[in-house]
């Protein structure tokens, strides 16, 4: 891992669609260079996988998420990652963290609804075993994501031509 | 009746319109344009320093600052030239705070110009220069820079120009359209030219924290010798992608400026207090997302000058400001008619090196002011419309 890697990771970061023409372009190397590198970085698991930041409140309104705070009973040599490997298991589960603070896992849940979010709280997460609490927080608006700004001013607002 | 041609000053009349208003009229108006014209950040003004102009409103400081700016805005100023690029203004009587870099320019040109005295401005360079001098009464000497230097200002370019009414010189870098820099040698073989002389400079630096390349900008005044005849011109817009806010600074001999400010006093008052609030924020915590904007305009500047040459329209590396200038002389076109025609078929605008001057013939100016997807379209249609030349030719 150089520096040129790291450049290659933030430019994906930002734009996963950039090519590797251009990748090529900006970090002085050759196409075959930038894609030996990209191979390398994903095989290595560094770069998991290529998403876009969709904003669906534009396609459609059947889907909410909602952040569920997990208390947890570690176990004994395994620490959290047993509960969290399987919570991380479900379909509906976006994302698990482990958190430091008032409680253990914070679990990004996503559904077509509230209700088959609730459900879906009520009677898988809570029911597994050293689960000891959980506390459901629906989200209510997007703003903000993966540093992508879901509203306001992206109006360019410039005249075509200034000197 | 008034005849209004009667009542107004010749010199006004005679300053030309763009001859290319036109052609901004058409893409200014053009609904589906791609534009690679314009010149000024597509950033926001980072958010830390549009809070801190709005705090400024909040607690009610909407008065006239002094003369000369914000004390502590002055303050900042003087640190910040000093971290930047190794010089040192007091800023009680060597800095003074304008509306925008151009107030700063003509306020400068203003002071030291008596009728008749010649003002040398190396070409292609933006727009405002030759009009100023005029209006002050001045005779502006224009020198055609080379693309084969770079479009730097040579020594024997400059000694070829000067006569004993030579009064000052214009140092554009780094240069809006030729995105040229006068690195540390240029400007010292400047300096063995000026020196013994009572020659001054305007060194106007709008775009000296935009250089690409590991070349970091040096300022005139931090070349032995020069801070005595130089007037550093700066300011906020480009830095901080801050346009709309018309915050600019000059910085200079005490003597000097005590005559700018006096010309800033009656013609201004003072610059726009929200925007010096929000300055001092800009100069003091704003390091970090300059680096971010400058990493961003290198990762285009590679794209759009890699993209030209791919298509066959010679583009030197620019290595400041926010520009690719490249050479569309391969097309038989002129300047105007390639970016007539371009706009014509492929509603791309760009404008011609002409703007800027006469050497500016044979290249087009395009920024780099655009997500790198609106640069990559833009490219795109310009190799068609390359194309399609070659076909009817």
């Amino acid at each position: 891992m150089d520096a040129i890697d790291r450049k290659i990771l933030k430019l994906l970061e930002a734009n996963a669609r950039m090519d590797n023409e251009d990748i090529a372009t900006v970090t002085d190397l050759t196409e075959d260079e930038v894609a030996a590198r990209i191979a390398a970085l994903e095989k290595a698991g560094v770069i998991c996988a290529y998403k876009s930041v969709i904003d669906w409140e534009k396609v459609d309104t059947d889907s909410v998420s909602a952040i569920i705070e997990l208390k947890v009973t570690p176990k004994a040599g395994l620490g959290f990652e047993e509960v969290a490997a399987r919570v991380a298991k479900y379909p509906e589960v976006e994302s698990v963290y482990l958190m430091s603070g008032a409680y253990d896992l914070n679990v990004v849940v996503k559904g077509k609804t509230f209700h088959e979010v609730s459900n879906f709280v009520s009677r898988e997460l809570a029911m597994i075993d050293s689960v000891t609490s959980t506390g459901t927080q629906f989200v209510m608006r997007r703003y903000k994501e993966y540093k992508v700004e879901l509203i306001g001013d992206d109006e360019d607002g410039r005249s075509k031509i200034s000197l | 009746m008034i005849n209004y041609s009667k009542v107004l000053n010749g010199v006004v009349k005679d300053i030309k319109p763009s001859g290319i208003r036109k052609f901004f009229d058409i893409a200014n108006t053009m609904e589906d344009v791609i534009s690679l014209g314009v010149g000024e950040p597509d950033f926001r003004t980072p958010w830390q320093v549009r809070n801190a102009g709005i705090r400024s409103l909040e607690v009610g400081s909407t008065r006239y600052t002094s003369n000369r700016g914000l004390e502590a805005l002055r303050d900042e100023l003087s640190k910040y030239v000093k971290r930047k690029y190794g010089v040192e203004y007091r800023p009680k009587d060597e800095i003074l705070v304008t509306v925008g870099g151009s107030e700063a320019i003509d306020a400068a040109v203003r002071a030291i110009t008596e009728p008749g005295d010649e003002i040398i401005i190396p070409q292609p360079s933006y727009v405002c220069y030759e009009p100023i001098v005029r209006l002050a009464g001045g005779v502006p000497v224009i020198i055609d820079t080379k693309a084969e230097n770079d479009f730097k200002l040579t020594r024997a370019e400059l000694e070829a120009v000067i006569t004993s009414k030579t009064k000052a010189v214009i140092l554009p870098y780094p240069c809006n359209p030729t995105g040229a820099i006068m690195e540390y040698e240029d400007i010292l073989a400047i300096s063995e030219t000026l020196k013994d002389t009572d020659i001054m400079v305007i060194s106007d630096e709008i775009y000296a924290e935009l250089t690409f390349g590991g070349k970091r900008h040096v300022s005139v005044p931090s070349v032995p010798g020069m801070k005595e005849r130089t007037i550093l011109i700066n300011g906020f817009s480009k830095t901080f992608a801050m346009t709309g806010w018309r915050l600019g600074y000059a910085c200079g001999p005490a003597e000097l400026m005590a005559m700018i400010t006096k010309i800033h006093q009656f013609a201004i008052m003072c610059a726009p207090t929200t925007s010096q609030y929000a300055a001092v924020e800009a100069l003091r915590n704003c390091d970090g997302e300059v680096a971010k904007m400058l990493e961003e305009y290198d990762m285009r500047r590679k794209i759009i000058v890699s993209g030209f040459n791919k298509l066959g329209l010679t583009c030197r590396e620019p290595k400041g400001a926010f520009y690719a200038f490249p050479c569309i002389k391969s097309t038989g076109l002129t300047s105007e008619e390639f970016c007539e025609r371009l706009l014509e078929s492929k509603h791309v605008a760009v404008v011609p090196g002409t703007a800027f001057g006469e050497s500016g013939e044979g290249f087009v100016r395009t920024s780099y002011c655009y997500s790198t997807a609106h640069i990559k379209e833009a490219l795109k249609r310009i190799g068609e419309f390359l194309e399609e030349l070659k076909t009817k030719a």
